[in-house]
């Protein structure tokens, strides 16, 4: 794949410089990060590196003490959670926050904020995921945890967003479904939608990402195209402490 | 929202849907086996019909608490100054217009106290979204600040009831064609409880209603869950919370008008003196669930009714002891919903 | 010496100071600063309230409990001793110390099974319960009416030596009678001390600390290795056994148990009003608290109808200065504090006095 030249345009996403303090902790020491309209950028680093909290701080839930969050041009640091989803990010969470008492249905109802969800966009996520077409009208509650990451999804995809802010969708799931996920955020981006992906999936990060970046201790200490990350073993091994070879 | 489902595949395992019943059984079963205890049937009849309209009224009150300790987790201390607001609010329709309810029409009667009830809700509607927006606002999230503020609004709450109305009771007698009871055989089912019983269920139905099948009640249900990605799904939470606190508040000043007339005078002290009773059934009933509100209700007040009449003595302790039992069945109540 | 004997808590303030020392003298003092039977009142009562309300905080103000229930406590303690000089002919020590210990040994008891069975819920559920135990129990107190009294209470002779007919010199010092009233006043007033300084040494002990620690963190404290539920416990059977002895001393003055004195929310609210407004966890927010607060309810009345009285006339003002409404206005400042005193009124000047120091730069 092809990066996007990123001089060519402004980026769709980008943050400058930000902190963020939770209670007395302070987690992130000014990350600097962009991603370019379009792209599916991939954000790695050990666990603890301050990933969650950087998707966390850009939908809003947590406040950003220092820094600045642009968002299609607009500077979103400062606004509130509802606000910041509105102007066209979903966020799927790494707990999936899936409602256990609501059915799949009444989910993706509630994600669809512009009236009843589009019969024909439905139809389109449940070619990728088959299992909310069965469960439909079951408790969300009552799904294994890859179906309930597919609800995650889903929702996000129930209406077209600008950016899908992603954390860790492949943990813990089987190979098949991974398979789907990943068919499900191809045909995402071909529709034009830009993917900030958090993942530790070797492969899935290999075969889908445009650009990673990577974090340790609260900062961004690599950002480049994936092909530049993926050709260089060495600087895998510095930066991951692994390898992003799957034959290694 | 008219998505028709595929239907599933014939040879597909669909996991059966787990359906809680066991709360649901508690009512019929504790009526039935208080049957040959009680052993009269017309008594037994007066009884339960007492217990039910007793224990709709206080679902009525406590349906609000519940709510809103669900969706907000918050705990409202001073929920009784709903209750006694409503109740007294009541009085301005009800004592101007106490010729039509003197007079032995149902139409009219029933027409004033919907009226009365209407302001009453509407009051108390304010009332809840001026609490909300100043006492509980600044603190959400500080359980321990909330118990203190909501119960200082309580206080003030009582002191200007005594302000606005005098610090004597009023008694608000029933209306003329709600006093008396029907016969059925040798059972007397008193008129007004029927009525308390009908509004109770409207109330309940209502809510079930609102919860399940419209987009507000999809809020609801998921801000219990997950308030945060209700947010980050786009909504204003804290608006939803509002409306909610005001609507549960409306709700405890129906619950205070029907309490009132049921106890025919009212106090300040009214809502207070109940408090404990609510705690009591939304403990039972699971914090946050409706559905567990109007089971633990309707069993509070069964038992209240059946214990005062087969062992006085107990009836006092009689809600404490179901309490602790359904505790120790379940320990987060008939029906946990996370937050609790 | 003094830093032994408030156990290093120092009041850290000059205002504090002096507010506790005028206290304490005042209290000391108060039969001879004073003349009649209400103002010793005022001061017997005041010495009461401050122990109930300390022992209140330690509950709520360092280990972070609510709890409804302390109220009963209270008034097992009064109940204990009232009953106990009720039921016999001979008021002695005996049976008033008989009374006492079986009252104590029953808030042990309650106290050691409310905590264990709700002590290991949430802080609501715990507040909750606790509401509904104590309801229950003053309902009950007034329904036993045969043993109890039922809701007038009892009233009971005490021992010869705390009579007001027993004389212990004769003649007057200050215009007081060195009467058993008041030998009765200084048995409340250094029991009320003693208990008080107690408290203040328990508070500032390991024990305390590891109190506040888990009122702050209970996770870390239970990972650091702490039992948190062995130490609640505790707090929860010191303060109830507290409360129950400044309960026996209330009953010795009286010479009067009841349901509204001794175990209604009345007091309950008093309790939280005044831990508040004084300061929570600072165990000194009780003696400014409760003095403020019992002064008062007792004076502060009869300003209030000299000023309805003034305000005869104009409608909703005279209504909102009548002297039963005082409540109002003690709600009004209850719910104030609670978001521009957070930490009270003795908070308030510590941190001032904390302030001042460091402000010369």
């Amino acid at each position: 794949m092809l990066a996007p030249d990123p001089a060519a345009r402004q980026p769709l996403l980008r943050l400058a410089g930000v902190h963020t303090h939770i209670g007395a902790y302070h987690i992130l020491h000014g990350v600097d990060l962009q991603v370019a309209r379009g792209e599916l950028a991939v954000l790695l680093g050990r666990n603890g590196a301050g990933k969650t909290t950087t998707l966390r701080t850009i939908m809003g839930l947590w406040r950003a003490s220092s820094g600045s969050i642009h968002f299609d041009g607009h500077d979103i640091t400062r606004l509130a959670t509802p606000a910041i989803a509105r102007a066209g990010i979903a966020y799927v969470p790494e707990n999936m926050a899936v409602f256990s008492d609501l059915t799949v249905r009444e989910n993706l109802v509630l994600a669809a904020r512009n009236g009843p969800p589009d019969t024909a966009r439905v139809d389109w996520i449940c070619s990728f995921f088959p299992a909310l077409r069965t469960f439909w009208h079951r408790p969300a509650g009552n799904l294994s945890g890859g179906q309930k990451q597919m609800v995650a999804i889903a929702r996000a995809m129930v209406e077209p967003r600008t950016l899908l802010l992603v954390d860790e969708p492949t943990k813990g799931l089987a190979p098949a479904i991974v398979h789907s996920l990943m068919a499900a955020f191809r045909e995402l981006k071909a529709q034009g939608t830009t993917i900030l992906l958090v993942e530790q999936n070797v492969q899935v990060v290999r075969a889908l990402g445009d650009t990673a970046s990577v974090m340790d201790d609260g900062h961004v200490v690599h950002a480049g195209p994936m092909a530049v990350l993926a050709g260089d073993a060495a600087l895998q091994q510095r930066l991951l402490g692994l390898s992003l070879d799957p034959h290694l | 929202m008219s998505i028709a489902p595929v239907a599933p595949p014939a040879d597909s395992q669909l996991p059966a849907i787990r359906r809680d019943i066991a709360p649901l059984l508690l009512v019929p079963l504790l009526m039935l086996a208080m049957l040959p205890l009680v052993g009269n049937l017309a008594t037994w009849l007066t009884l339960s019909v007492a217990g039910l309209a007793m224990g709709m009224m206080i679902f009525i009150m406590a349906s609000g608490l519940t709510l809103v300790f669900g969706l907000m987790n918050v705990i409202n201390f001073g929920h009784g100054a709903f209750i006694a607001a409503g109740a007294f609010s009541a009085t301005l329709v009800l004592l101007p217009l106490r010729g039509w309810l003197e007079m032995d029409s149902l139409t009219l009667n029933l027409g004033v106290l919907a009226l009365a009830i209407v302001v009453a809700m509407l009051v108390t509607g304010l009332l809840g979204w001026a609490f909300e927006r100043l006492l509980i606002q600044p603190v959400y999230g500080q359980h321990l600040k909330q118990i203190l503020v909501t119960m200082g609004g309580m206080i003030v709450a009582e002191q200007l009831i005594h302000v606005v109305w005098g610090a004597e009771t009023i008694a608000v007698p029933l209306p003329t064609a709600l006093r008396g009871a029907f016969l059925l055989g040798d059972a007397a089912i008193d008129k007004y409880r029927l009525v308390a019983v009908a509004i109770g269920m409207v109330v309940f139905v209502a809510m079930y209603l609102i919860l399940n099948r419209t987009k507000i009640g999809l809020l609801v249900r998921a801000g219990v869950e997950h308030g945060e990605m209700v947010e980050a799904l786009g909504y204003r939470i804290r608006r939803l919370f509002v409306m909610v606190f005001a609507a549960g508040a409306s709700l405890a000043g129906l619950g205070g008008v029907m309490w009132g007339l049921y106890k025919e005078t009212l106090t300040a002290a009214m809502g207070g003196e109940i408090m404990v009773m609510l705690f009591i059934v939304i403990i039972i009933g699971g914090l946050g669930s409706v559905g567990g509100c109007f089971i633990g209700a309707l069993l509070i007040a069964l038992v209240a009714n059946y214990a005062g009449f087969l062992a006085p003595n107990v009836a006092l302790v009689s809600s404490i002891v179901l309490m602790v039992s359904v505790l120790l069945w379940r320990p987060a109540g008939l029906y946990a919903t996370g937050r609790g | 010496m003094l830093r032994q004997l408030l156990s290093g808590d120092l009041p850290r303030s000059r205002i504090l100071t002096a507010l506790l020392v005028a206290i304490l003298l005042g209290l000391a003092l108060a039969p001879f600063l004073t003349s009649g039977a209400r103002p010793l009142n005022t001061a017997a009562t005041i010495c009461v309230y401050i122990v109930l309300v300390a022992s209140y905080d330690l509950l709520l103000g360092y280990t972070g409990i609510v709890s409804f229930a302390h109220t009963m406590f209270y008034g097992i303690g009064a109940y204990g001793v009232g009953l106990a000089l009720a039921r016999v002919d001979e008021p002695t020590w005996g049976v008033a110390m008989t009374g006492l210990g079986l009252a104590l040994l029953l808030a042990l008891a309650l106290a050691l099974v409310v905590g264990l069975f709700a002590l290991r819920v949430q802080a609501i559920f715990y507040a909750m319960i606790t509401l509904a135990v104590a309801s229950s129990f003053a309902v009950l107190a007034s329904q036993l009416s045969d043993f109890t009294g039922g809701e007038d209470g009892v009233t009971f002779s005490v021992p010869q030596v705390l009579s007001p007919s027993f004389v212990l010199l004769d003649g007057e010092v200050f215009g007081r009678q060195l009467d058993g009233r008041l030998l009765t006043y200084y048995v409340v007033f250094c029991g009320c001390l003693l208990l008080f300084l107690f408290l203040l040494r328990l508070v500032n002990s390991p024990f305390g600390r590891v109190l506040q620690a888990i009122r702050e963190n209970p996770f870390r404290a239970e990972a650091l290795g702490y039992r948190t539920m062995l130490y609640r416990i505790w707090a929860n059977v010191l303060a109830a056994l507290t409360a129950s002895l400044a309960g026996a001393l209330m009953a010795l003055w009286l010479r009067y148990v009841g349901p509204k004195t001794s175990l209604g929310f009345e007091v309950m609210t008093d309790i939280l009003l005044i831990v508040v407004i004084g300061g929570m966890g600072t165990m000194y927010g009780a003696v400014v608290g409760a003095t403020l607060f019992i002064l008062a309810q007792n004076y502060l009345r009869d300003w209030m109808a000299h000023g309805a009285a003034a305000l005869d006339g104009v409608p909703v003002l005279a209504a909102v200065l009548h002297p039963d409404r005082w409540m109002l206005w003690l709600g009004v400042l209850f719910i104030l504090s609670i978001y521009w005193f957070p930490v009270g009124i003795v908070g308030k000047l510590r941190l001032q006095a904390w302030l001042a120091q460091r402000s010369p730069r």
